[in-house]
């Protein structure tokens, strides 16, 4: 039951990244992408980490995406984009190169790769429930977490500096 | 899982999602008819004795209105757009206790559709979902107009969001868990959570509002302004699908106002009323049928506060509702978090040291 869950939502998964990188629309890639991250939840939900997969969708797909589809909204997606993007041979040949090499960069990396095996006899199914991760984050974890902490409010800093109106400036 | 319990869910989710639809049906004619008695008018009182059947009536006609759909306009996306805002409404009903457990026979019922131990975050997830169908409408109807009410919708939403989410951190605080059910049962009898947290339940009764764009902040539709808003381009039954997931949305949000800090199906003197049966069975019973009666009653009465305030407040203007939300509501939020974490220090120095 789990494995074909798996499979069933590994290949969504796959089949909406796809569709991101290969829609005309940037609409679409969007909605794709957002699809993208429900379906990643699901493997979250399948990890028994349920926290993950909530805060995975109001974040991502609740709050960045809204603000990608935001700022889609306010270009116009017209045919322009797509008409040089089809002249131009040279892209598409550069385009084709740099994903070959990323292809076999992520071959190369994953041959080496030794899967951990976790003893079904110890193994903590309730690892990812939210309040060992909270407590892992707290204790363990404390310094990186404060710093993460910390990181955030400065980039939350800088924004609200870069975003603020001059003194004199007329945004209106 | 066994069969019967498994049976038992897949009714009890069918039966919450008749309900909350029914509820959003009658909140229409209900809306109309507190309007009128606030406007000192009438309301409706055509279909059927006293109106009732109005909401029907008005379904009907709008599956019989021409389906138009703009020559411009996206077609597939103007048409997911009022799917996805119902069916984010009507998922996230799923995960709010309307009553404790039934005991019929050998089994126990919970009352409460699925039982995750993140039911405050999906209802959290699923409800900053629902700013997808607006955007996604207000900008496939290709109309200038449309697309403005739908990025007032986008930048609404995630502003009041975090507010709203802050607000969340000082019940959650008190709570220990994100589970509803356990959120619920902690406020038995008359321990409600208002009673600690009365500026909490004000940030998040405003981000509600926001959050389900009704009067005072439905900018997104404001008609004086952008003739419709997001759903300008939309007739017939689509049009009816947006309109309808609002009020799905109120009544979900009624429901988790309620079970936050309205102590959800609790009612005052119920362990009284529970020892008062010889029967623990039968007590238990009484007591969670009394329950569940409180708590849609608590329910209908935020729905009620919905539409009073509806017809009664003018609209924000839209710099105002910008300025509340991020220069007074989420500072409140952080003081509220403050405060509830100095009351739990000093709860916890006088009662343990």
């Amino acid at each position: 039951m789990t494995e074909s869950l798996f499979f069933f939502f590994a290949s969504l998964t796959l089949l909406c990244a796809v569709m991101v990188v290969i829609s005309k629309n940037p609409v679409y890639s969007v909605i794709f992408l957002i699809l993208t991250f429900f379906t990643i939840s699901a493997h979250y939900i399948l990890l028994n980490a349920q926290f993950l997969a909530a805060v995975n969708i109001i974040v991502y797909a609740g709050a960045i995406m809204v603000l990608f589809l935001f700022v889609l909204m306010f270009i116009n997606t017209g045919k322009n984009m797509e008409d040089t993007m089809k002249k131009n041979v040279l892209a598409k040949i550069a385009g084709t190169v740099a994903g070959g090499l990323l292809f076999t960069v992520v071959v190369a990396a994953l041959k080496d790769v030794t899967l951990g095996h976790p003893d079904p006899a110890t193994f903590n199914s309730q690892v990812g429930m939210v309040e060992n991760l909270g407590k892992v984050l707290f204790t363990k974890y404390m310094l990186p977490f404060q710093l993460v902490a910390v990181l955030f409010l400065v980039s939350m800093v800088g924004a609200v500096m870069i975003g603020k109106r001059e003194a004199g400036e007329q945004n209106f | 899982m066994d069969s019967v319990v498994l049976i038992y869910k897949g009714i009890y989710i069918l039966a919450i999602f008749g309900i909350s639809l029914l509820i959003a049906t009658y909140s229409t004619y209900f809306e109309r008819k507190i309007a009128a008695f606030i406007q000192d008018r009438v309301g409706p009182n055509r279909a059927g004795p006293m109106g009732l059947l109005q909401p029907l009536a008005d379904a009907g006609k709008l599956f019989f209105k021409e389906e138009f759909i703009p020559a411009k306009a996206n077609k597939t996306l103007f048409i997911l757009g009022p799917g996805i805002a119902m069916l984010v409404a009507a998922m996230s009903s799923a995960v709010i206790p309307f009553g404790d457990t039934l005991i019929l026979g050998e089994t126990s019922f919970d009352l409460i559709a699925i039982d995750v131990n993140i039911g405050i975050l999906y209802i959290f997830g699923v409800v900053s979902l629902g700013v997808y169908g607006l955007m996604i409408g207000g900008w496939a109807s290709n109309n200038k107009f449309s697309l403005l009410g739908a990025i007032r919708a986008a930048s609404q939403n995630i502003s009041y969001e975090l507010a709203m989410g802050l607000s969340l951190i000082a019940v959650l605080m008190l709570s220990g868990s994100l589970s509803l059910k356990v959120i619920a049962e902690q406020q038995a009898g008359f321990n409600w959570n208002i009673w600690y947290q009365p500026l909490g339940f004000l940030i998040f009764l405003i981000c509600a509002f926001a959050e389900t764009n009704r009067t005072p902040f439905d900018l997104p539709e404001s008609e004086a302004e952008l003739i419709g808003g997001y759903h300008t381009e939309y007739s017939s039954m689509k049009l009816g699908m947006y309109l309808f997931a609002e009020y799905i949305n109120i009544f979900v949000v009624s429901a988790v106002m309620a079970t936050l800090y309205f102590g959800a199906y609790n009612f005052p003197f119920m362990e009284n009323l529970r020892n008062a049966f010889d029967d623990p069975v039968l007590g238990n019973n009484v007591v969670t049928i009394l329950g569940v009666v409180v708590m849609f009653a608590k329910i209908f009465a935020f729905i009620f506060f919905f539409m009073w305030v509806r017809w009664t407040l003018p609209r924000f203007r839209y710099d105002q509702l910008m300025k509340l939300g991020w220069n007074i509501l989420i500072p409140l939020a952080i003081l509220n978090i403050l405060l509830t974490g100095g009351g739990i220090l000093l709860y916890e120095y006088f009662t343990k040291g």
